[in-house]
């Protein structure tokens, strides 16, 4: 190829230009590399998504802390005055649950929906869909921080110390949560656009499996005595929030057995007394399975993406 | 040369599910109800493209150049086969289709950048470039909802040829924006074109291809007819356009007239500049027709010189064969060979029954001191 000479022309050398294979089937490897080459691509949309929701409001995402933060001042009220249950500092108990539910609820609801929502751009812009799915959970990420925040300042503000132990458990906890919520995420996105009504299906299914986790109740005084008497523990944790909830109430809740604050005063068990390692172990079990359903769940994305075009 | 984009055995099926039952409930009231019928949108297509090629892909509604086109920006997968491509690649499908509108247009650039797999920092560098190209500075802030649809089309042309891709995919977009906008984007792809990018050019306006490609390929029924130079693949997809269009003709109008040669009187296509020429045409008609006589002329390189047609030449055309004359009194053209063609078309210009491309080649001789296609006879001096 011969250039013209003149301003503002190039040459261009080829040999060391990336090549992109489209075929029928992509490699997970391929899959997985794409979807990394285009992390500026999952900060943008996250950014975006961000954006809209507090667009033309003064105080933008301040409000992301004021709600949670108004949340935890009438559970306050309620809980330690009107509606006394005898634990102690419920609050706490109740928000750092509520912490983790939320991050995975609104993940799940929005992603749900999110493929057949940009039909428009699917059908007229390449790049790793799922990437839509993975914003959703990547903003519901932001939210979680900043009630989060909210939790420890609160924290710190009614001086009850966590339990400093076991905050090192947090990461490898949260890292389960991302992967697995990203996993179920990435896959109902793609099952909504065959099936519409999964949307709705997993509106009620979630409302289920919050009663499911033990956010507003205490597994170890409400349910573990019940399963225990027929060894079916491991049933209630085959719901992986679970253990990440209870880690969660773990570190700041922190009390595993308290004196119930209403006369006459009974021992109440709220938390597993398992050591440091048992939470240790359980939450890196936790973490390779979650992994593992983020793979499955990229490869089935992998599968149902081909037909898209036909059904959207 | 390296190929730049290389398409092996690429089929595309589409299933059709008819009476399709989308929801839950009715899926598991009626699992079986509904057929599937399969739609074989390409088959088995398979070329190279070059570094600096422009090529076409031409033909008519529903002969696979758009599903063809979205396998390349990878918007599709294919069904079968696989497609390489060399270095990144920007579609000007459905311009502005990435915009979310709550945005403004500056967070609209950085992020149909992204989508495009540029990275912010090389929309930065850029950015100034793409306002001033898509005129609209003053309201680059404004959310994108309250743009109108030719800013908005604007912005979106103006960030996919500005993010320096070395693969530019056109389709059919050329008509956006008002006709001094139109000319900048062609003024854009024809500097692509300087600069040794690879352009697909997707249309099923034949001057387009002609002005901007280099080699053309046909399609038609999701099967790959032609692939060759752009005059070459041009004649084809005219010729088969006529075949098709002769079986859906609901009068059997078309394959009834027929061109069957145009000759001089001398014999000789050779004219010298400024002279005339008389051009014979044969014209094979079964029926009785009153159409219009179109004849066209191209330059060598598919620029269009002249066209008469339509209204002002009638012709009758009876049984049998027919003799039509073309005089043309001076042919002020300059040094060069030009393609000629002849048709005949409905007496609205609408649909064409008879067509020879490149019916004769035309070489003219010029001895005067002008540049260019035309001599214009200009005089200069000072006074």
């Amino acid at each position: 190829m011969s250039h013209a000479p003149g301003e503002g022309l190039r040459t261009r050398s080829s040999g060391e230009l990336p090549v992109r294979v489209v075929s029928a089937r992509v490699s997970l490897t391929t899959r997985l590399a794409n979807l990394w080459a285009r992390r500026e691509l999952l900060v943008g949309l996250i950014v975006s998504d961000i954006r809209i929701k507090y667009k033309n409001s003064t105080l933008g995402l301040f409000w992301s802390m004021v709600s949670p933060a108004f949340t935890l001042g009438v559970y306050y009220l309620v809980f330690s005055i009107f509606l006394k249950n005898g634990y102690p500092n419920f609050v706490i108990y109740l928000f750092s649950g509520l912490v983790v539910w939320n991050m995975f609820q609104n993940s799940v609801n929005t992603a749900t929906g999110v493929i057949v929502d940009r039909a428009a751009l699917v059908k007229k812009v390449s790049f790793p869909r799922e990437i839509l799915a993975l914003s959703n959970v990547g903003a519901a990420i932001v939210y979680f921080v900043v009630q989060l925040s909210v939790l420890i300042i609160f924290v710190a503000a009614v001086r009850h110390a966590p339990a400093w132990k076991f905050i090192t458990i947090l990461p490898i906890s949260f890292l389960s949560l991302y992967f697995f919520t990203a996993a179920l995420a990435v896959v109902m996105s793609a099952i909504n656009v065959y099936l519409r009504d999964m949307k709705h299906l997993m509106e009620v299914l979630l409302q289920l499996w919050f009663w499911m986790t033990p956010i507003v109740y205490s597994y170890s005084h409400a349910i573990a005595p019940h399963l225990q008497r027929h060894g079916l523990t491991w049933i209630y944790f085959l719901n992986p929030i679970t253990l990440i909830v209870v880690t969660f109430q773990r570190v700041f809740y922190v009390s595993t057995i308290v004196h119930s604050t209403v006369a006459p005063h009974p021992l109440i068990d709220v938390l597993p007394t398992w050591s440091y390692d048992k939470f240790l172990i359980l939450n890196a079990v936790l973490l390779g399975i979650s992994v593992v359903a983020f793979f499955v769940a990229e490869a089935i994305f992998g599968r149902l993406e081909g037909d898209f075009e036909s059904v959207l | 040369m390296v190929d730049v984009i290389a398409v092996e055995g690429v089929s595309k099926n589409f299933k059709i599910h008819h009476e399709r039952h989308q929801s839950l409930k009715e899926r598991l009231l009626h699992p079986r109800s509904g057929t599937t019928e399969v739609f074989d949108a390409l088959n088995n297509i398979n070329f190279t493209v070059s570094e600096g090629e422009t090529l076409g892909i031409v033909g008519h509604n529903g002969s696979g150049k758009s599903t063809l086109l979205k396998c390349i920006c990878g918007v599709l997968k294919p069904s079968a086969g696989e497609i390489r491509l060399r270095g990144s690649l920007a579609a000007l499908l459905e311009l502005g289709a990435g915009f979310q509108t709550e945005l403004s247009g500056r967070d609209n650039v950085y992020l149909y950048g992204a989508m495009l797999g540029f990275s912010r920092k090389m929309v930065d560098g850029i950015f100034d470039d793409v306002v001033a190209f898509s005129e609209i500075e003053q309201f680059i802030d404004t959310q994108v909802k309250f743009y109108s649809s030719g800013m908005y089309v604007r912005l979106a042309f103006a960030v996919a040829v500005n993010v320096d891709p070395d693969i530019l995919v056109v389709d059919e977009v050329l008509a956006v924006g008002d006709e001094r906008f139109q000319a900048k984007c062609v003024d854009r792809i024809r500097r692509f074109q300087q600069e040794g990018r690879t352009i697909l050019l997707v249309t099923h306006n034949a001057d387009q291809v002609r002005a901007l490609c280099d080699r053309a390929i046909v399609l038609d029924g999701g099967d790959m007819i032609a692939d060759g130079a752009t005059r070459d693949s041009l004649r084809i997809f005219r010729e088969h356009l006529m075949a098709d269009a002769v079986e859906h003709d609901p009068s059997h109008l078309l394959g009834s007239v027929r061109i069957e040669s145009v000759s001089t009187p001398s014999g000789s296509f050779e004219v010298k500049s400024g002279a005339g020429l008389h051009l014979d045409v044969s014209v094979v008609s079964q029926n009785a027709y009153s159409g219009n006589f179109v004849i066209e002329l191209f330059t060598h390189n598919g620029t269009l010189v002249s066209r008469s047609d339509a209204q002002g030449a009638p012709v009758n055309l009876t049984p049998g064969h027919n003799h039509v004359v073309v005089d043309l009194s001076h042919v002020p053209l300059l040094d060069g060979v030009y393609d000629l063609n002849v048709g005949v078309t409905d007496p609205l210009g609408h649909n064409v029954v008879a067509w020879s491309e490149r019916a004769a080649t035309l070489q003219v001789t010029y001895d005067g001191r002008e540049g260019g296609i035309v001599e214009l006879g200009a005089s200069i001096r000072q006074e």
